[in-house]
């Protein structure tokens, strides 16, 4: 697939107009109707899912149109063609976050499976009654269900670290309850709502300084900057494929291999055992035993291309990107009486909530609808921090590598006519 | 920009929306339902005062949500009141099928108070919203629920 990549992009000054080109749905018209022109889209609802570029579309329809087969059991041809190219997804993501091995990857449905897995295999296995998890009170349901389901099954506890008003993780308080019944420590890397960055390296320093085992959701992080799990010493990584401009259907478990092979399967079926019989079943090595069943091959093969694109296109440069852009939306939206941004904090990811005075978000976000803007409205699948906020909902703008600032200058402009529309 | 978004956002509701009537947890009422939308984050409360001969004496509602349910909630207080429980069940079933079904699949309710369906056609604009409906709905299944001793409804749980 090396042709689909531009080799000099890596060093050219970001092009975002040339980046765009590779996004078929963005030169789409929405709400385009008899007697009424369509507006032009501006997708700020990356946070949710991004969108693919044409390496990925076309990666995935060359595979289905010219190598498709199963995976990992036949000896034909096309077997052997689809695993190969399956496979090399995994030596991407293992380069994608700097892991020391392609072993480190396990695949998942998405990064809901993988906590699941965490939290069914690991936490299954290492934790019992009176042992405790922390996570914040910015995470994602994704990261706070699967272990509320543990702790309803085996008796743990979970304690939350707090968020200051900035939304800034509270360190101080995460510091004090590294207590000796906690045995891991799993916080997002950058929040879907307030876009702060947390302090990776740091949080796994503390952790790891008390024998703790730390775990991040970089579902966000991911996405927006570059991710070495060696440096911030993760012992397990989080990501999905479809907000890395990949498809739906193929998330990220990176584990440290010491930690992935003394973890049971969780799921049981075909393409994770080495002998089945009736009496005994032994279990393949990690990562496979934790890939039950055909794993999704297209999927799969999408992600490496999503890979392939992004790095050819630098995180650095993408993260510098976002960030301009970032704090220009930050900057006009500021200035518009009565929005109020949930979430200053100093280290942010390009994703801003707010809210507005006397208009419910809903509204907001049907009203930007109108004027081809998409913006995700709602609580974010954060339940938690939108009580901790006092606000029932928020507007979420967040950005991608293809947003430009005339982009942001649509959506401030949708917001003040969203401000009139209701004033 | 928003020209055509008058079909939903009709002066009534953002009137109803910015002042709702019959706001707040009254001092007496014998049912009440709570009811959730946790898509969107809408959370209402209803409370009615139900007469022994099964007439609604009066009713309220709290809660937060978007211009189009509190201004469905606050449309639905001033048509119940002094309705019967038949009659609330029939006006439902009319504005569920009013916000979801096309004129002419909308079903027979018998025969309903005018006044009131009048009233219910301003919210008729969010038949073409179909991510708007559980806002305009969410306060009539939770009097629903209410008026039938359920505690609680959710947009997740109903078919709405």
């Amino acid at each position: 697939m090396s042709d689909l990549l531009n080799p000099t992009l890596g060093n050219a000054p970001y092009d975002v107009m040339r980046v765009r080109q590779d996004f078929p749905i963005l030169t789409r018209l929405v709400h385009e109707k008899k007697g009424r022109a369509g507006k032009p889209l501006v997708y700020l609802d990356n946070g949710a899912s991004a969108q693919k570029p044409r390496q990925v579309i076309d990666a995935m329809s060359h595979l289905l149109e010219h190598d498709y087969a199963n995976v990992h059991r036949g000896v034909h041809f096309l077997s052997q063609r689809s695993t190969d190219l399956y496979e090399a997804t995994r030596d991407k993501v293992a380069t994608f976050l700097n892991a020391p091995s392609r072993e480190n990857i396990v695949f998942t449905r998405n990064a809901t499976e993988a906590f699941n897995l965490l939290a069914n295999s690991w936490g299954g296995r290492f934790l019992q009654a009176g042992d405790a998890v922390i996570i914040s009170w910015m995470e994602h349901h994704a990261n706070i269900v699967p272990w509320q389901l543990l702790r309803d099954r085996i008796g743990i506890t979970i304690k939350v670290v707090p968020v200051l008003d900035d939304g800034s993780l509270d360190m101080a308080a995460y510091e004090a309850m590294l207590t000796p019944e906690v045995k891991l420590v799993s916080i997002a890397h950058a929040s879907n709502v307030l876009g702060t960055v947390n302090p990776a390296a740091r949080i796994a320093r503390l952790a790891h300084a008390k024998g703790i085992l730390v775990a991040f959701d970089g579902s966000q992080a991911a996405v927006h900057q570059p991710v070495d799990v060696q440096a911030i010493d993760a012992d397990f990584y989080i990501f999905t494929g479809h907000k890395l401009y990949g498809p739906t259907g193929i998330g990220v478990l990176y584990g440290r291999k010491e930690l992935l092979d003394k973890m049971p399967p969780w799921q049981g079926g075909g393409d994770m055992i080495s002998t089945v019989s009736f009496e005994k079943t032994t279990y393949r090595e990690a990562p496979y035993r934790f890939e039950a069943g055909t794993p999704a091959i297209v999927e799969g093969v999408g992600l490496g291309a999503a890979i392939d694109y992004v790095t050819a296109l630098g995180m650095d440069a993408i993260q510098a990107h976002e960030q301009r852009l970032l704090a220009y939306a930050t900057h006009k939206l500021s200035e518009i009486e009565g929005l109020r941004i949930i979430g200053t904090a100093p280290d942010k990811a390009a994703i801003i909530s707010f809210t507005m005075d006397g208009i419910h978000p809903h509204d907001i976000g049907t009203l930007l609808d109108r004027g081809g803007v998409a913006v995700r409205v709602g609580r974010h699948c954060a339940e938690p921090l939108m009580d901790r906020f006092g606000v029932g909902a928020t507007a979420r703008a967040s950005f991608g590598l293809y947003n430009t600032e005339a982009e942001v200058d649509v959506l401030v402009e949708a917001v003040q006519a969203c401000k009139a529309f209701f004033g | 920009m928003f020209d055509d978004l008058r079909d939903l956002y009709q002066e009534v509701i953002l009137d109803h929306g910015k002042n709702p009537r019959n706001f707040g947890r009254p001092a007496a009422f014998n049912r009440t339902a709570r009811g959730d939308n946790p898509m969107c984050g809408d959370k209402i409360a209803i409370y009615l005062t139900v007469g022994e001969d099964g007439t609604i004496q009066d009713l309220h509602f709290d809660g937060r949500g978007c211009a189009i349910s509190q201004a469905s909630a606050s449309l639905m207080t001033e048509i119940l009141r002094g309705k019967s429980m038949k009659e609330a069940e029939a006006l439902f079933g009319y504005f569920h099928d009013m916000c979801t079904k096309d004129e002419d699949e909308q079903g027979d309710h018998g025969s309903l108070d005018e006044d009131a369906t009048d009233k219910l056609a301003v919210l008729s604009g969010v038949r073409e919203f179909p991510m708007r409906v559980k806002c305009a709905t969410l306060a009539w299944h939770t009097m629903n629920a209410a008026l039938h001793g359920e505690a609680t409804t959710s947009t997740e749980n109903a078919s709405f």
